[in-house]
């Protein structure tokens, strides 16, 4: 069974006028009204803005011009990406009944390619979680179990691609948090090289690890879509200037060097060593050269993710103290005490541990043992992923130790949590681009996932890595789809 | 004295770009509340900073006119504190990496004053008390300020008046602020403790934001005496901040050393670090015009100013330049510096007018006159009513000045005139020729009233010796 692009197949429905975009949106929308509730994928809705913009989307598609691929296809953001008009609230209280003024860069860009919005999609709150159980309107579930969690953080965007109640969408990666759930929901997550998307409008969580990116069906409609929203942002400094590298996803890997670092395959179950030591044997049989190494600074990883994320997200949200905009507490006494209040009120528990943890690791007399450490240490994981990559094109890894867990087990054991991110971070703490696509499923027929990375701006070439793989195992996961017309 | 002050200063200085440090908003003083403001500059989420690269340039010029090294590599880094005139609830600043280090600034008392280091960050917005309640204009937020911070090398209350004196006049002068106090655009810390004269430092206070040299003066005065007053009476000073209340005449307490901010700094991972190549350093180093201290030396020095004219020339950068252009070809450049003190500064009545000095002449217009003068064509008053004429329309002296005016002076005249003085007063220049050389001023004064005052007594002279010793 080969594996085709959900963009390109409706893509092609649009041009040879087999269907409107504004009936594809309905179709959504329809979609949506009916399964949203038991999915929780979206938190908010802009269907009215939506069926509109189809209907702008269908004169130019009626004029018969050449158009881009995602022209005039629904699509999904994560609720932290800023959005003119449409609440944007990061699943928090906090920013209950904010609205932004401006669009993210990559709205922008989407747009301008046509994209229709249909709405945002749940998260933890504040990108903090691994199960979108943190949000503060409802948990998303997983559309292959609904009694399990979706992942997260942006386990919205993965449930709404996986039932097709988006045929795409973008979320964010601070430390696994598109491929953790495209992984625990079926589909691709991939979070391209840091610097090579704009960060501007992304409300942040950790800004040197923050990076968005899709989630998508397959490997080629994350291509599609990686094409439409990469490049250099003059309002982004941390954004790269160079040019980005057409992807091109024809053509073998024969004689290319995938290394297998042992510290990631040996803390996971059997069921997932298994689906990746046959995807290994997939790769081999294409020609690569699959190498176990050793990656002895992976150790590392969670806690310098853990120390640097959260100093940063102690800074990033400060600023929400209720007197500009979002939640403000009702009772107080003081200035004081309605910043505390507001405050107390409006984060929830994993935010709070977050932000505290932060504060205290960036602290007078603190700072030095835990904050400088860690940036240190930091150096020493991107040397030694540097040394890898003299020898290696791409590092494969389990995506998580595990598949998707029922709801409730996250919030029972926040740092057993932490510790399902320990093969994700490390593309976030050093840069690289990482893909999550499914390589199996267990025996309850959950969706396994492996991860790919590549060398820093290597995103083209990670991607067609990934694609041959997709081609040569086919469909290795049931595929669901909420979507009629 | 029993105690000596011990001061250190840190300074803000508003850099005058057009735009904020890190957004397109305007600069500009004023305007209605919260209007010079977009996404970056009030901290929405999502948005982000991005580095003005003329603020880097200032700071950076701001560092060499102060003798500073200049960072090759430096970083922005986050200083967080709540507040609600700070949207952001950091401020971006710089911590362990400034652009500018090791400067310094001389005073007129020989002393040196260290400059530990220059850096750039942003201002914060303003709170607003009206109606009984407090409103936020984000309007300043995010305009670029440097902080100048010495060495506590300062060991008067008028030396730190000095310093900060010359800092301004400094950072005008390179155009990268305008100093206005009463705006706020300069505005000062104060770091104050007293020592036994060549012992170790005693525990210092700091008063917050002086904005203005008068207070600055009478608060580091009053806060001497006070600690003095502590140390004499068996007490112990406590390190706090505190602030001038100019209504009481006094320095009072705002917070402990135990209630300071513990500001968390780290590296602000929205902007990169900030290179500057040896290119662009050279680049900006040729766009510091000589400054004053320097200008001085060189026309006392070499043009033989008296020193308080020459400071105040050189205080003024259009002037010291009118003046520089219009000593050229002369032959004493202390009379075109008269004409500039004389003449030319009535015509500025404020310092901001002296700074900005639109000179309503050319300077070679000036040169012009004073080479007549020096060629004897006209005398000092002519010169004066004719320059009083140039500078009242802008047109140069040949619209004020005759033919006639000019061609009465030239040496067949005056040897006419000098012939006749010799003649009417033979007994006067039989004297002369004998040996009472005193004699001559009599012959120079006819000469003189025969020119109708246009003559060069000079040059008078120099005929009339020539006439009596043939």
């Amino acid at each position: 069974m080969s594996v085709s692009s959900r963009i390109r197949g409706l893509h092609e429905l649009l041009a040879a006028k087999k269907i409107s975009a504004a009936e594809l949106t309905k179709a959504y929308r329809s979609a949506i009204e009916k399964h949203n509730e038991a999915l929780g994928a979206y938190v908010s809705t802009s269907f009215e803005t939506a069926e509109k913009a189809a209907e702008q989307a269908d004169k130019r598609i009626a004029q018969g011009d050449e158009l881009p691929l995602l022209w005039g296809i629904p699509m999904a953001l994560k609720d932290n990406i800023s959005t003119t008009g449409l609440s944007t609230t990061c699943c928090s209280k906090i920013l209950s009944g904010y609205t932004p003024i401006y669009d993210a860069t990559l709205w922008e860009r989407l747009k301008a390619q046509g994209a229709v919005l249909l709405g945002k999609t749940n998260m933890d709150e504040f990108a903090m979680g691994s199960s979108t159980e943190t949000s503060c309107y409802f948990p998303a579930r997983n559309p292959h179990d609904p009694t399990r969690v979706a992942g997260g953080s942006s386990g919205g965007s993965a449930s709404s691609v996986a039932a097709n109640l988006a045929a795409y969408s973008i979320g964010s990666d601070t430390g696994g948090s598109i491929r953790q759930p495209a992984s625990f929901c079926g589909i691709v997550g991939f979070k391209p090289t840091y610097g090579r998307v704009s960060r501007y409008g992304l409300i942040a969580y950790a800004s040197s690890l923050d990076q968005m990116g899709p989630l998508a069906p397959t490997v080629e409609d994350a291509a599609i879509i990686y094409s439409a929203i990469a490049g250099y942002d003059p309002k982004d400094s941390t954004s790269s200037q160079l040019p980005v590298s057409p992807v091109d996803l024809s053509g073998d890997i024969r004689g290319l060097k995938i290394a297998l670092p042992q510290e990631y395959i040996s803390g996971v179950g059997e069921e997932a060593k298994a689906a990746i030591l046959a995807a290994v044997k997939t790769y081999e049989s294409l020609g690569a050269i699959v190498e176990e190494i050793s990656l002895p600074s992976a150790s590392y990883s969670l806690p310098v993710y853990y120390i640097l994320a959260c100093a940063e997200a102690s800074s990033n949200l400060a600023r929400y103290d209720g007197i500009r905009y979002g939640y403000k507490a009702e009772q107080y006494t003081d200035l004081d005490d309605m910043v505390c209040k507001t405050r107390t009120q409006g984060f929830g528990k994993e935010v709070q541990r977050r932000i505290l943890l932060g504060n205290y690791v960036l602290s007078a007399g603190y700072y030095d043992a835990y904050y400088k450490k860690a940036q240190n240490l930091r150096r020493v994981i991107i040397r030694d992923i540097e040394n890898i990559f003299e020898k290696y094109d791409a590092i494969l890894t389990p995506t998580v130790p595990s598949t998707a867990f029922e709801l409730g087990f996250a919030p029972s054991d926040p740092v057993e949590t932490y510790l399902t991110d320990i093969c994700t971070v490390t593309a976030n703490i050093a840069g690289l681009p990482g893909i999550s696509l499914p390589c199996g499923t267990d025996s309850k027929g959950l969706p396994i996932g492996m991860q790919l990375m590549a060398k820093r701006f290597e995103d083209s070439r990670l991607l067609k890595i990934a694609h041959a793989y997709e081609q040569a195992a086919g469909e290795v996961c049931k595929k669901i789809d909420l979507l009629n017309f | 004295m029993k105690y000596e002050l011990v001061v250190g200063l840190e300074t803000h200085a508003e850099l005058s770009t057009k735009s904020k440090i890190f957004c397109g908003c305007t600069t500009q003083f004023g305007g209605e509340p919260n209007t010079h403001c977009c996404p970056v500059c009030i901290g929405l989420p999502g948005a982000l900073p991005k580095l003005n690269e003329k603020v880097v340039d200032y700071a950076i010029m701001a560092g060499l006119a102060t003798n500073c090294t200049i960072s090759p590599l430096s970083r922005m880094d986050r200083k967080n504190y709540v507040y609600p005139d700070l949207p952001k609830a950091y401020q971006i600043s710089q911590y362990d990496l400034p652009l500018c280090r090791d400067g310094h600034i001389k005073l007129s008392t020989g002393n040196t004053i260290r400059i530990n280091r220059i850096h750039i960050e942003e201002d914060a917005g303003k709170l607003v008390h009206e109606r009984g309640t407090t409103y936020v204009d984000y309007n300043r937020g995010g305009v670029p300020l440097i902080e100048i911070v010495s060495e506590p090398d300062f060991r008067s209350a008028d030396e730190a008046r000095e310093y900060m004196e010359k800092l301004a006049l400094i950072l005008k002068y390179i155009g990268v602020s305008d100093c206005k106090m009463q705006e706020g655009s300069l505005r000062c810390d104060v770091n104050i403790s007293v020592r036994k004269p060549g012992g170790p430092f005693g525990t210092r206070t700091e008063i917050k934001n002086m904005n203005s040299l008068a207070f600055m003066v009478k608060a580091i005065e009053y806060e001497y005496e006070r600690q003095v007053d502590i140390l004499e009476s068996g007490g112990k000073i406590i390190q706090e901040t505190r602030r001038w209340n100019e209504e009481d005449k006094c320095t009072e307490s705002m917070r402990s050393k135990e209630d300071a901010h513990d500001y968390r700094y780290f590296p602000e991972p929205d902007l990169v670090n900030i290179v500057i190549t040896p290119e662009h350093l050279e680049r900006l180093k040729n766009t510091i015009p000589e400054l004053p201290d320097s200008r001085v030396e060189r026309y006392t020095q070499q043009w033989d100013l008296p020193p308080a004219d020459a400071a105040l020339i050189a205080r003024y950068k259009p002037i010291a330049e009118f003046f520089e252009a219009a000593v050229q070809g002369i032959q004493k450049p202390r009379t075109v510096s008269n004409f500039i003190v004389g003449q030319i500064f009535g015509l500025f009545a404020t310092e901001e007018e002296r700074a900005e000095a639109h000179i309503p002449i050319p300077p070679q217009y000036l040169s012009e006159l004073v080479k007549l003068l020096e060629g004897g064509k006209i005398n000092s008053n002519q010169a004066k009513d004719t320059l009083k004429k140039m500078l009242d329309t802008g047109k140069p002296h040949t619209e004020f000045l005759s033919e006639a005016d000019l061609a009465g002076l030239d040496t067949h005249a005056l040897e006419a005139m000098a012939r006749q003085a010799i003649e009417q007063n033979p007994k006067i220049s039989a004297d002369v020729r004998s040996g009472n050389d005193k004699a001559i001023n009599a012959l120079i004064g006819s000469v003189m009233k025969q020119a109708k005052g246009k003559a060069n007594p000079k040059e008078a002279e120099a005929i009339l010796r020539k006439l009596l010793s043939e």
